[in-house]
């Protein structure tokens, strides 16, 4: 098996592509990062490791735009993201110049799914260490959307999903609550399946939105992010006694 | 790997049909190739043959239709180019003075667009119109050509120029697409559309290319019209008409357009101008085709005669009758 991991992502003999899988566990080890998609407002939230003192927390933005209509989110090898989302953008741009056209998400998806697969069949190179998560309307229609894309290149879209540290655990959080929702509610469902692996607090959690209405991604200051979260812990709190039964009378 | 020995006593098989042998060789041709790189002892007077024989091959490199395999790591431009096709290359001809020679082809094959097309958006859509003669110099070739071309059901070209260039390069668009909806699982728009048109004119510009074509379409924002020539020019507009009758078809179309005209006026509209265009420029004729794209796509609304539509907007008045003389009856 030591053979077929080196340099080059070549097959093993039982069908595996050691490279690519290896890729992955450098996701598992990434930041987690949710998307939910709700019907006129989709949000990215990803966990913010604590920022050093003195370092400019508006260079190390996790959540970036690739358009006025695009947002990405990824987790694993952030020297990897800057490069494909460099190379995203500059897609974005000459699709709008030969096409006369934003491009739609998909189309999005589909171009960086298309590089990290290049680079898992190609000599001397090796796959990207990381899972995005995109999220965007389509321009004129205005359709919602929200794909992931892997080391392996492929793509699909979600209604919600979580990439990254313990993705497994969010997910199961996210299926056993999601419901079709707009607006505050989108956010609020983001934030909730965050905090399910991530200290609770407005300064370790990253969130962004963009809506239809609206062009551009806004991203979530960190007093309105410690606003949801208090409401978010209310809710538990509220919940949790309710659950225990109301107070015995004495 | 190649031998220097150059037989001259081989030219008359090279030239005309390839003898036994040659066949044989062409069927087994990558294999000889790598086999001369092992195997010295190959490179006997058959197989020097037969590398003679693909040197007098043009070397017309259709790579553009094909997608090549990207190249990683030095050409970070490579990722940006490859939606584009590459430009064939063709072998220059032998003159003294190439920019002269250049120039004098170009002005050859730079004929008037003898023809006249025109298309206009109004409030149902867009009306596309042309006559249908095809001229070489005095000489009327064909009173039969279709100028109106179906590009995809929703999408109509007209053809001003060229005949082959206008067919060849609208059938290409149509090919690109048709790609491009599978792709995308969605229709072109016509901006898009016409712009890589516009584009593969431009990479061919000064390369003698003549083709002076609208594109009309109806597509999400509406009704689309576009004009794009071989010089690369692209131009968004509402009312265009392209070839040597255009400026008489402009007049008549200018003085008569409006925004709000019914299917019904604006297909007359449109035949009018053609049948103008036709009865006063010697290179217009034939058939007054008129097309309207609506929403639902392309319907050819009538294909008339302009003989006819002369004698249809000016019927001639009969003539008093006169007296017919009778030869007086043989005695």
């Amino acid at each position: 098996m030591a053979r077929y991991d080196r340099a080059i992502t070549v097959f093993s003999p039982d069908g595996h592509l050691f490279q690519v899988e290896y890729a992955l566990e450098a996701v598992r080890k990434g930041n987690a990062a949710v998307g939910v998609r709700g019907t006129d407002t989709v949000v990215l939230a990803v966990e913010k490791k604590s920022t050093p003192k003195l370092q400019d927390s508006r260079s190390a933005r996790k959540i970036v735009s690739l358009d006025n209509h695009i947002a990405l989110a990824c987790a694993g090898l952030k020297a990897d993201a800057r490069v494909l989302i460099n190379k995203a953008r500059i897609e974005c741009q000459s699709h709008r110049l030969t096409l006369e056209d934003p491009v739609t998400v998909e189309y999005i998806t589909r171009y960086i799914a298309g590089l990290q697969q290049k680079y898992t069949q190609s000599g001397g190179v090796r796959p990207f260490g990381l899972s995005t998560l995109i999220v965007g309307f389509d321009p004129y229609s205005r359709v919602p959307s929200l794909y992931q894309t892997d080391p392996s290149g492929t793509f699909s879209a979600w209604k919600a999903n979580a990439t990254g540290r313990n993705s497994n655990s969010i997910r199961e959080f996210l299926e056993k609550n999601y419901k079709e929702s707009s607006g505050p509610e989108t956010i609020k469902l983001a934030i909730r399946a965050l905090l399910e692996v991530v200290e609770s607090g407005g300064k370790n959690i990253e969130v962004a939105v963009m809506t239809r209405e609206e062009t551009g991604l806004r991203q979530l200051e960190e007093a309105e992010i410690d606003a949801i979260v208090a409401e978010i812990e209310a809710e538990k709190a509220a919940a949790e006694a309710a659950k225990k039964g109301p107070p015995k009378d004495t | 790997m190649k031998s220097s020995h150059q037989p001259s006593q081989s030219w008359p098989l090279v030239a005309g049909l390839p003898g036994a042998q040659e066949t044989i060789y062409s069927f087994f041709s990558p294999s000889f190739v790598t086999l001369s790189y092992f195997s010295f002892f190959f490179s006997l007077n058959p197989f020097s043959r037969f590398d003679y024989f693909k040197s007098l091959k043009m070397k017309l490199d259709t790579s553009g239709f094909e997608t090549s395999m990207p190249m990683i790591g030095f050409g970070s431009s490579s990722d940006m180019l490859d939606g584009f096709s590459t430009v064939p290359s063709f072998d220059l001809p032998r003159t003294t003075d190439f920019d002269g020679f250049q120039k004098e082809a170009v002005q050859m094959v730079k004929p008037a667009k003898g023809t006249t097309t025109l298309a206009f958006i109004f409030k149902e859509g867009v009306m596309v119109a042309a006559d249908s003669r095809a001229s070489m110099g005095g000489y009327i070739s064909s009173q039969s050509v279709k100028k109106i071309i179906e590009i995809n059901p929703y999408m109509l070209g007209t053809m001003a120029g060229g005949a082959a260039d206008c067919q060849f390069w609208h059938r290409n668009l149509g090919i690109k697409c048709r790609l491009h909806e599978l792709a995308n699982k969605r229709r072109i728009s016509v901006s898009g559309a016409s712009k890589l048109l516009a584009n593969m004119l431009y990479s061919y510009r000064g390369m003698g290319l003549s083709v002076g074509t609208m594109i009309a379409g109806w597509d999400e924002t509406g009704p689309g019209l576009y004009y794009v020539d071989n010089e690369g020019g692209r131009l968004k507009g509402d009312r265009f008409s392209v070839g040597s009758g255009s400026p008489y078809a402009y007049g008549v179309l200018d003085s008569g357009y409006k925004f709000d005209m019914t299917v019904a006026e604006a297909s007359e509209l449109a035949r009018r101008s053609i049948y103008h265009a036709t009865f006063r420029d010697g290179a217009s004729g034939g058939v007054a085709s008129v097309y309207h794209v609506g929403p639902k796509g392309w319907t050819k609304l009538s294909g008339d005669d302009v003989g006819e539509l002369h004698y249809h907007y000016y019927p001639v008045a009969p003539a008093t009758a006169e007296q017919v003389m009778e030869e007086a009856a043989a005695e």
